[in-house]
C-alpha cells in the first residue's frame, strides 16, 4: 500500500495499541483544539477602549481573548512606567543589543572579537549611561523603580549572561586549576551557588547586601537584582565552560606549553577560542534558562514583564473575567516565541559545528 | 656577566647589587613561588572582604537595633499556616516549630512531584520515540511547549485559571471513593492508623531488605550455573504480599474518616489546599518535559546494532528492552535525571507566588518579616537546600563511578 494510506497504515495504525492511542488522541483533539480556537481567535475582542468592550451582552455572549487590553496596555507591556518622551532611549538600547547579539553569534560574521568587545564592554556601559541617565550630557536620570516589563527582563537577562560569561570562565579556570586554594574555592562558590535556587540568592542579594556594605552605599532594588542573577548565573556558566574546557584535547595544551607560551598566553590564544566556540549553543541555553528566569525578580519588588502583566490585569478599568486570562496567554506567546526561537537557534549552530568537526 | 641578555649590567654599579637583583627576580619567576603568592593574595582579599563585611553588618545591625544570633529559634511564632504535615497551633508553636513544618511541606511537594514528573517524563520521553506519528508529535509539542514557557508563568496559569475557576463548595464535583473537588480544595477521605499499625511498615522494610538479597544471590547463582531466578516476581510477591499478610496479622488495623457535605462545609476527611495542588501539578508538568528529553537522550544514546544484535540472537522486543536496552540507556539518563530532581526541589521554592506554606515562604517570608534576623534566616534556608543538594550529588557521583566505562 503507498500513498496515504500507506502513510496513515505504517505510522498511524500499526498495531491494535498504536490504532487505539491514535483514536484517543484524535477524540482529545477534537475536545480540546476548537475551544481554544474559539478563546484566542474567534470569539475574541480585537478592538476596543475599555472592559465594556469585552463583557459578555447580549449581543455576544461568548467573549474569547480581550486583545484590545493587550494593544492598549502594549506600551506599558514593553517600557514599564519609563517616561514617555525618554522612550527613544529604550528603543536605542534594544538596537544596539540586537545588533551586537547578531553579530556575534553569525558564526560567519566578519570581525567577531570586535564584536565580542562590542557586546561586552561598550554596550553595558552605553546602556547604562542611555538608560538610566547621565544629567552632565543631557540625558535625564530615570530612577529604576520606573523601569518595568520587556526592558527589564532584556535588562536582567543580558546583564546576567554578560556579567557572568567572564566571570564563569575565571571559575571554570580556577577549578581546573593546580593550585589547591584556588580550586577550592572555585569549587565552593560553584557548588554553593548551583546548590539553593534563585530566589533565595535574591532574597540574599536584596536583604544581606544592604548589611554588608556601607550605610552611604544603599545599591537601588534593580542593581542588587542585577548582582544575585550576576552570581547565579556565572555559576552554571563555569560548568557550561568547564565543559567545553574538558573537549579540548590534551594534546592541544602539551602544544601550547611546547611553543613556550605561558599560561594565559596558552588559555587566551589556544584553549578559550576552541573552547568558548563548541559552547555557543550552550551559552545560548543558558541565556534561554536565564531569560526564563527573569520572572522569579517579582520576589524583590522589580517589575518584569510577568508582573507587568500581572499589575495590569487587576485595573479596573479593563476588569473582566478575560482580562487575566487573556494577559496569561499573551505572555506564554511572547515567551513561547522568544524562547524558542533561541534554542532552535543553539540547535542549528550545535548542528553546524558537528558537521564542521567531522569534516 | 655571560648568558645575561638584558643590559642592566652598566646600569648597576655595583656587581653585589646587580647578583642581588638577579636573584630576586628568579625568586618571583620561580613557579612555586608565584603559585604560593598568587594563593596567598587571592586568601588574603576574600579574608579582607568578609572582614570588611562582617564589621559593616554588625555596625548596621546594632543600629537598627536587630537581635542576632538564634535567640529566635524558641520565640512563640504568632503566625498561622494554612497546612501542615505535624502538629502546629499559632498560640504555642515556635519559630523553630514553624521551620519544621516548611521544611516538611517543601519535602513532601518535592517528593510527590517527582513521583509524578518521571511517570510523565518517561512516558514521554517513550513515546516521542514512538514509531505512531500522532503521538511522537504530540510528544514533541508537550516538551517544547513546556520547556518555553516559565514555570512561573505555568504556576499562576493552573492556580488563577484553572483551580480558582472550580466550582463552588456546594456544587463540588463528587469522585469516586468519596473525594470532593472544589476550589476550596480537594478533599480525601483520611486514614485513621489504629495502634497495631507499625507491623505493616516493619514487614515492608523486611521485605525491601528480603528482595535486595534475592537480587544478589540471583544474580551470583546466574553468574555460576548461568540459570535464572524470576527475581522480579518474586520481589513484587514479596513487597505486596508480606505487608498484606502484616496487615491481616494485624486485624485490619486501618479506618478511613469519609468526608461529608454538611450544611455550610465538608466535615471530615483530609483537605488538600489548592495552593499545593497547583505548585504540585506544575513542577510535575514541567519537570517531567525536561525528563522526557533525557529519557529520550539516553535511548538514542545505545546504539542500534545493540538491538539487531539482540534480534539476532533471537530475543523477542519485549526482552530486548529490559535487558539490552534499558540497562545501557539507564547510564546516561540518571545523571541528567538527578539534576532534574534538584531542579524541582529548588523550584519548589516558588510557592511564594502563590502562598503555599514551603521553607522559603514560611522560613524567608513569614518569619523574616517578623523577627528581622536577615542574615541567620537565608543563610539557614540556603544551608537546608544546599544539604540537600550535596547529599544527592555525593549520592550521583558514587553511583557514576560505580557504572563509568572505565577507558585507559
Amino acid at each position: 500500500m503507498t500513498g496515504i494510506t500507506g502513510w496513515l497504515r505504517a505510522n498511524l495504525f500499526s498495531s491494535l495499541s498504536n490504532s487505539v492511542l491514535t483514536v484517543l488522541i484524535v477524540i482529545a483533539l477534537v475536545l480540546l483544539i476548537p475551544p481554544l480556537m474559539r478563546f484566542l481567535l474567534i470569539d475574541a475582542v480585537w478592538s476596543g477602549a475599555d472592559r465594556d468592550a469585552c463583557l459578555a451582552s447580549d449581543a455576544r455572549p461568548e467573549v474569547g481573548a480581550c486583545w484590545a487590553f493587550v494593544r492598549e496596555r502594549l506600551a506599558f507591556f514593553i517600557y514599564g512606567s519609563y517616561p514617555i518622551d525618554q522612550r527613544w532611549r529604550v528603543d536605542l538600547f534594544f538596537v544596539m543589543l540586537a545588533i551586537g547579539a547578531a553579530w556575534l553569534l553569525w558564526l560567519e560574521a566578519p570581525r567577531r572579537d570586535l564584536a565580542a568587545a562590542y557586546l561586552f564592554i561598550v554596550v553595558p556601559i552605553a546602556s547604562f549611561v542611555l538608560l538610566y541617565g547621565w544629567p552632565a550630557i543631557g540625558l535625564a536620570q530615570v530612577d529604576t523603580a520606573l523601569w518595568g516589563g520587556v526592558l527589564v527582563t532584556i535588562v536582567v537577562a543580558s546583564i546576567g549572561i554578560v556579567a557572568s560569561l567572564p566571570l564563569g570562565i575565571v571559575l571554570a579556570l580556577g577549578r581546573r586549576s593546580s593550585m589547591p586554594a584556588i580550586k577550592v574555592l572555585s569549587i565552593a562558590f560553584i557548588e554553593f551557588v548551583r546548590g539553593v535556587p534563585l530566589i533565595t540568592v535574591l532574597f540574599m542579594a536584596s536583604v544581606m547586601l544592604p548589611l554588608f556594605v556601607p550605610d552611604s552605599w544603599s545599591p537601588d532594588k534593580l542593581m542588587r537584582a542585577l548582582v544575585a542573577v550576576a552570581i547565579f548565573s556565572a555559576a552554571y556558566m563555569a560548568e557550561v565552560v568547564r565543559a567545553g574546557l574538558q573537549a579540548i584535547p590534551r594534546g592541544q595544551y602539551e602544544a601550547a606549553r611546547a611553543l613556550g607560551l605561558s599560561y594565559w598566553p596558552m588559555m587566551r590564544l589556544v584553549v578559550l577560542p576552541q573552547a568558548l566556540k563548541a559552547t555557543v549553543p550552550n551559552i545560548v541555553n543558558s541565556y534561554v534558562a536565564l531569560f526564563k528566569d527573569t520572572t522569579l525578580v517579582f520576589v524583590v519588588g522589580i517589575f518584569d514583564f510577568l508582573k507587568t502583566i500581572d499589575v495590569a490585569g487587576v485595573d479596573p478599568k479593563w476588569a473582566t473575567p478575560v482580562t487575566s486570562a487573556t494577559g496569561y496567554a499573551f505572555a506564554a506567546i511572547f515567551y513561547l516565541v522568544f524562547c524558542y526561537s533561541m534554542s532552535r537557534y543553539a540547535k542549528d549552530v550545535e548542528r553546524r559545528l558537528d558537521v564542521g568537526a567531522r569534516e | 656577566m655571560p648568558g645575561d641578555a638584558d643590559s642592566a649590567v652598566p646600569f648597576f654599579r655595583n656587581a653585589k647589587l646587580f647578583r642581588a637583583y638577579q636573584a630576586v627576580r628568579g625568586f618571583f619567576r620561580n613557579p612555586d613561588v608565584l603559585r604560593n603568592t598568587y594563593q596567598l593574595c587571592l586568601c588574603a582579599l576574600i579574608a579582607g572582604v568578609a572582614y570588611l563585611a562582617l564589621s559593616n553588618a554588625a555596625e548596621n545591625l546594632s543600629r537598627a537595633k536587630i537581635a542576632t544570633g538564634f535567640g529566635f529559634w524558641n520565640v512563640t511564632a504568632g503566625f498561622d499556616i494554612s497546612e501542615t504535615l505535624i502538629a502546629y497551633s499559632p498560640q504555642t508553636s515556635t519559630y523553630g516549630r514553624a521551620f519544621w513544618v516548611g521544611l516538611l511541606n517543601t519535602l513532601l511537594v518535592s517528593a510527590l512531584g517527582i513521583i509524578f514528573a518521571t511517570i510523565l517524563g518517561f512516558l514521554v520521553g517513550i513515546g516521542r520515540l514512538s514509531r505512531n506519528w500522532l503521538v511522537a508529535r504530540l510528544a514533541g509539542f508537550y516538551v517544547e511547549t513546556i520547556r518555553n514557557v516559565p514555570l512561573l508563568l505555568q504556576l499562576l496559569f493552573w492556580y488563577n485559571a484553572v483551580l480558582k475557576a472550580l466550582p463552588e463548595l456546594r456544587d463540588s464535583h463528587v469522585l469516586f471513593g468519596g473525594v470532593f473537588l472544589s476550589n476550596r480544595g480537594l478533599y480525601l477521605p483520611k486514614p485513621i492508623f489504629e495502634p497495631n499499625f507499625w507491623l505493616v511498615p516493619v514487614a515492608f522494610a523486611f521485605s525491601v531488605v528480603a528482595s535486595v538479597a534475592i537480587g544478589v544471590f540471583a544474580k551470583r547463582r546466574q553468574e555460576r550455573t548461568g540459570q535464572r531466578l524470576p527475581v522480579i516476581a518474586m520481589t513484587i510477591v514479596l513487597v505486596v504480599g508480606l505487608p498484606l499478610l502484616a496487615f491481616a496479622a494485624a486485624g485490619f488495623p486501618l479506618a478511613f474518616d469519609y468526608p461529608h457535605m454538611d450544611r455550610f462545609n465538608i466535615r471530615g476527611g483530609m483537605e488538600r489546599l489548592p495552593e499545593f495542588m497547583a505548585l504540585l501539578f506544575a513542577l510535575a508538568i514541567y519537570t517531567a518535559a525536561f525528563i522526557a528529553e533525557a529519557v529520550r537522550a539516553g535511548i538514542l544514546a545505545v546504539a542500534k546494532g545493540q538491538t539487531e544484535a539482540a534480534y539476532a540472537l533471537g530475543l523477542r522486543p519485549s526482552p530486548t528492552l529490559r535487558l539490552v536496552i534499558i540497562p545501557q540507556a539507564m547510564r546516561v539518563i540518571i545523571p541528567p535525571l538527578t539534576n532534574q530532581y534538584l531542579n524541582l526541589t529548588k523550584n519548589s521554592s516558588l510557592a511564594v507566588a502563590i502562598g503555599y506554606p514551603d521553607l522559603v515562604q514560611i522560613f524567608t517570608g513569614t518569619v523574616l518579616n517578623q523577627t528581622g534576623q536577615a542574615v541567620e534566616i537565608v543563610v539557614l534556608t540556603m544551608a537546608v537546600y544546599l544539604a540537600i543538594s550535596l547529599v544527592t550529588s555525593l549520592a550521583m557521583n558514587w553511583y557514576n563511578a560505580r557504572i563509568a566505562l572505565t577507558e585507559r
